[in-house]
């Protein structure tokens, strides 16, 4: 007989014990959110570990980065996080600015404020309904999917496409924004904040929904920290981080004169903070939090990202105000063959699913020597196994669908 | 009906007559199933559509999709069956039909008005609930023999799931059974008949309670949204259908849907009257209380010669009314449930049985002990309190329409006996009566 | 940003350990031995007023030019560069530590060169690390579960070596 090692892949059978099962959810499941492979080891309904199999979805972004001008890998930052390419777009525009030292002319900052916040709405709207879906309600799921369409036409409006957008590029935009595109914006949004009551009715405040997902998954300050969590999983855990305040200026000053929350609890208190956007002349009240629900778990990652939608329509608003009483040029895109200096630049910044990081090495080619995605889900979703301990099976979509990963920015 | 058959062919209590009466009520049963089915999975892709904000099917068959099923039924035929090389086939095979051969033939003793029932059974609410449970074996069976591990945890949820249920569901179908003194089902409904005040429902707060509580564990009983634990597909996949396809795949479905009918067909029997409407019509058309066209009309009627023979044009009318009265209620459970599942996330497996233990089965307890201290201690009722005494409007779709001033005296006192007595009373004056079809009604011979 | 008295703490502290500093740069960074890896990172995680809690991202690059017209041009030698972005959540500062080191142990080729895991300072960069074995070639000693995670466990090669060639034929998929 063949010496086989306990820890070979294929031989993983054979450690388990009597009573105990090995199954496999996913590539193929209709919860893991693509195709995310979780190997469960379960005891009847109880699960006892898990452990995530990646890389379905993988293309090797990075390599092909290495073929190709800062430009023309723009439509692979779309492919990433494909829910909100508009953000991706944007973190490969600021490093590949930064590192040619361009600065954005303002009606161009605005422009990009605008369509990174719609962008985050329309990914935290699919979040949220993706996770109803996953607690086994459907009708949340289309009701988001509705606005975010509202959301895909404008981008159609402005861009030409719906899904992988390519509009923001390092320099600005493709183009400017069509004339009555902010009406149609803004029409979109008071329609909207019309809409998230409704979502909070039926998830939210819903006592079902409370009971699977309050005090389910908790994940401390410090283990949020230290499995490297960002975005809103970061903030559900009570730290308080948003890059759009606390990252670096090249991307904060995007925000300069903008009013809006971070929105994470105060560990103290476990309060979020008022509500003190108006709109209708009434102001939006959150809902309350639930007493079951405990800092950090799935119930507050998923709060987090409700209320940070109200706080996106809120940065629009104000958006479309600055970039209406700007004119003139909103950036035009570099030049497709733009040589990048011998240097190198790393930069964060807050797309919905957390810090979508790039990185760029130039030796003085058009084509980087090196491109890495630090990828906000990759991080998220590595907290996975640590929290899916001693569970029921039907916690795990809860947990994970909590975490909103992207299979395409996980496996790149 | 049988009694009918040998009529027509002048025999006398011949096999053939039985055999053809079963056929008869077999297919007009499969009828309610099949077409019941087609109606519920169009309405419920209908109001899912609706409550979704979306339009539903819209084109197969005319303007609202009505053929939409019907289409998905062919396709569904036309589609490969395939068995996974993992399963046990002949159990994978037969597993589908068990089921729907289960909720087929818990409708055999569902009377859809008086008389209006595929066999007669003293005992059919417990008939029905029986038979109705074995519709866990084909779950456990298609789990099992799948050979995939989402089908058993399916099996094992569904098995746990629909039999701590039973005892909940048990205890507040005895409510009825008590207060009603009988297990029969049409005897249940009738005591329940004039205005909706006379439904059991209304009869004390014990048993408002327990009709809640039904519908409750009648939903979890029958693996529906927020239970439909067995196939929870965020979870599961598909629960213990994973591995089915084609025509099979859609018997599972047909016995959930007509799962689904049959409990709230029931509750409307148990609670809601059944085939008794919320005014008493019968009572209110003077055409039809005269029990046919009045006495001259009626008796040209019943001394006529032929296959007419007997007829009784007022006792027909009265019981299509009442069957639809009764679908129409369970239509209306069914709607609830629809509208349950597309509004609410799905528990999880030890909530549901939380929500059973704890909370289901006390509340069943206290429902049915503080009614039975209801009858018991002879409190007022919902109709002896509005005006409208118990059992007085006997509606004439009731077996012995005839004897409605000796029945009210009998039965506004419920005694067990009671309704016993005039069960056989019926039976021996109207043998045909309760085993007649809803196409074929025959009156009394009077 | 990281500033001087950060350096001049870990000068003192570590000393030949830090080999060179940056602060030119547009991210300044600080090279490191590899012998000194693990300590420098957990004076880093805990060094009062500084706190790196975070790592967001461990990256591999190579040095190499596989054209040796333009390999002639470089006044590198053939490398590998771990990239170490670090970050703060309660002082908001970023650091970036490097460590150089050769592209294959002791010039063997197929011998995969080796650093100190980190994984111990910070639960996230075991995947980081995984990942960078998996792509790039680097064994991160001390790594409690260094497997490929993005390609097949049965893979050959590290995608993101700079001389690294697709194979021909994957289980019997063509792959050019």
């Amino acid at each position: 007989m063949a010496t086989l090692k306990i820890d070979d892949p294929r031989v993983i059978e054979f450690d388990v014990r009597t009573d105990e099962m090995l199954i496999n959810m996913g590539p193929q499941h209709p919860s893991t959110h693509g195709v995310l492979r979780l190997v469960l080891r379960s005891d009847g309904e109880v699960v006892s570990d898990v452990e995530p199999h990646l890389g379905y979805l993988h293309r090797c972004a990075e390599k092909i980065g290495e073929n190709l001008t800062a430009r023309q890998w723009i439509p692979y930052t779309d492919r990433m996080d494909y829910l909100a390419a508009m953000n991706m777009n944007l973190g490969w525009s600021l490093v590949i600015e930064k590192m040619l030292e361009y600065d954005l002319p303002e009606r161009g900052r605005h422009l990009r404020v605008i369509i990174s916040e719609m962008g985050r709405i329309a990914s935290h709207l699919v979040a949220m309904g993706t996770y109803g879906l996953d607690l086994g309600s459907f009708t949340p799921f289309l009701y988001g999917f509705r606005e975010r369409e509202k959301i895909l036409n404008l981008f159609e409006e402005a861009c030409g496409a719906r899904l992988t957008y390519s509009y923001l590029t390092p320099g600005g935009a493709t183009a400017d924004l069509p004339s009555g595109w902010t009406d149609s914006c803004r029409q979109f949004l008071a329609e909207f904040k019309e809409v998230i009551p409704e979502l909070h009715t039926l998830l939210t405040t819903n006592s079902i929904f409370v009971s699977r997902t309050a005090g389910i998954g908790v994940m401390s300050a410090k283990m949020a920290i230290d499995y490297g969590c960002t975005g809103p999983v970061l903030r559900g855990s009570g730290v308080y981080h948003d890059l759009r305040f606390h990252g670096e200026e090249r991307y904060t000053e995007m925000y300069d004169g903008y009013i809006f929350d971070v929105i994470c609890a105060d560990p103290e208190t476990g309060k979020y903070p008022e509500s003190n956007y108006e709109f209708h002349g009434d102001s939006l009240d959150y809902p309350e939090i639930p007493r079951q629900a405990i800092l950090g778990d799935c119930w507050h990652r998923f709060y987090v990202r409700m209320l940070e939608v109200v706080q996106s329509v809120r940065l629009v608003e104000q958006a479309i105000e600055k970039y209406e009483a700007t004119s003139g040029d909103w950036g035009k895109p570099i030049r497709l063959i733009q040589k990048l200096p011998v240097k190198e630049a790393y930069m964060e910044t807050e797309a919905p699913r957390g810090q979508m990081g790039f990185y760029v090495v130039g030796d003085g080619d058009s084509i980087p020597w090196r491109v890495r995605a630090r990828s906000s889900s990759f991080c998220n979703l590595s907290v996975t196994a640590p929290l899916c301990q001693g569970i029921l099976l039907a916690d795990i979509p809860a947990i994970v669908g909590s975490l909103d990963v992207v299979m395409g920015e996980i496996d790149r | 009906m049988a009694d009918f058959v040998d009529h027509i062919l002048g025999l006398n209590d011949s096999w053939f007559g039985h055999i053809v009466a079963a056929l008869v009520a077999a297919v007009l049963i499969l009828h309610v199933v099949a077409v019941g089915a087609l109606l519920f999975i169009w309405m419920e892709r209908k109001i899912s559509g609706r409550i979704q904000d979306r339009l539903g099917p819209t084109r197969v068959g005319g303007k609202y999709g009505w053929l939409q099923t019907l289409a998905d039924g062919l396709k569904l035929i036309a589609k490969e069956d395939v068995t996974p090389d993992l399963a046990d086939k002949f159990l994978f095979k037969i597993a589908p039909y068990v089921g729907l051969a289960a909720s087929y033939a818990a409708f055999i003793a569902l009377p859809f008005a008086d008389g209006v029932v595929g066999q007669h059974v003293n005992t059919a609410v417990f008939f029905v609930l029986a038979v109705l449970g074995l519709e866990v074996f084909s779950v456990i069976l298609a789990g099992y023999a799948s050979g995939s591990k989402w089908s058993l945890f399916g099996a094992m949820r569904e098995a746990a799931q629909v039999v701590s249920y039973e005892v909940p569901l048990g205890m507040c179908v005895v409510v009825p059974v008590m207060i009603c003194g009988t297990m029969n089902l049409t005897t249940i409904a009738n005591m329940q008949s004039g205005f909706f005040t006379n439904w059991l429902v209304f009869n004390d707060p014990f048993t408002f309670m327990t009709a809640i509580i039904y519908f409750t564990c009648a939903t979890a009983g029958v693996n529906r949204a927020p239970f439909d634990l067995a196939e929870a597909e965020s979870e599961l996949v598909a629960g213990f259908h994973t591995e089915y396809s084609g025509l099979r795949w859609s018997l599972f479905f047909m016995a959930e849907y007509s799962s689904m009918f049959i409990v709230s067909a029931l509750a409307s029997i148990l609670f809601f009257g059944g085939p008794h409407g919320p005014i008493p019509i019968t009572e209110i058309v003077p055409f039809l209380s005269s029990g046919g066209l009045g006495d001259p009309a009626k008796q040209a009627f019943t001394e006529s010669e032929g296959l007419l023979a007997g007829w009784d044009l007022g006792l027909i009318i009265s019981r299509i009314i009442g069957v639809t009265n009764l679908l129409l209620k369970g239509l209306v459970g069914v709607t609830i449930m629809m509208w349950i599942r597309w509004s609410f996330p799905r528990l999880r497996i030890d909530q549901v049985m939380t929500m059973c233990l704890k909370y289901c089965v006390p509340l069943a307890a206290i429902g049915f002990l503080g009614a039975t201290a209801w009858q018991a201690l002879d409190l007022p009722t919902a109709s002896s309190v509005i005006g409208t005494p118990r059992y007085k409007h006997h509606e004439l779709w009731t077996a012995d329409h005839n004897k409605d001033g000796s029945k009210e005296e009998t039965i506004s006192t419920p005694v067990l006996e009671t309704p016993h007595e005039d069960d056989t009373h019926a039976e021996a004056k109207t043998v045909t009566e309760n085993t007649v079809p809803v196409s074929v009604l025959r009156g009394g011979n009077q | 940003m990281s500033d001087i008295p950060l350096v001049a703490e870990l000068r003192t502290k570590f000393g030949e350990g830090i080999i060179d500093v940056n602060l030119e740069a547009i991210d300044e960074w600080v090279e490191v031995t590899p012998q000194v890896l693990v300590e420098v990172c957990q004076f880093l995680k805990q060094a009062e007023g500084f706190r790196f809690d975070m790592c967001n991202s461990i990256t591999v690059v190579d040095y190499l030019h596989t054209d040796p017209k333009k390999a002639a041009k470089v006044d590198w030698d053939p490398h590998l560069e771990v990239v170490y972005h670090l970050s703060s959540i309660a002082t908001k500062l970023t650091l970036v530590l490097k460590v150089k080191i050769p592209r294959w142990k002791n010039g063997v080729e197929g011998d995969l060169p080796t650093v100190p895991s980190v994984a111990q300072v910070w639960a996230t960069a075991d995947w980081h690390e995984r990942e960078a074995y998996d792509l790039s070639g680097v064994n991160f000693l001390g790594h409690p579960n260094l497997k490929r995670i993005l390609c097949p466990d049965d893979w050959e090669g590290h995608p993101l070596r700079k001389d690294y060639e697709m194979p021909m034929e994957y289980h019997g998929i063509r792959n050019r």
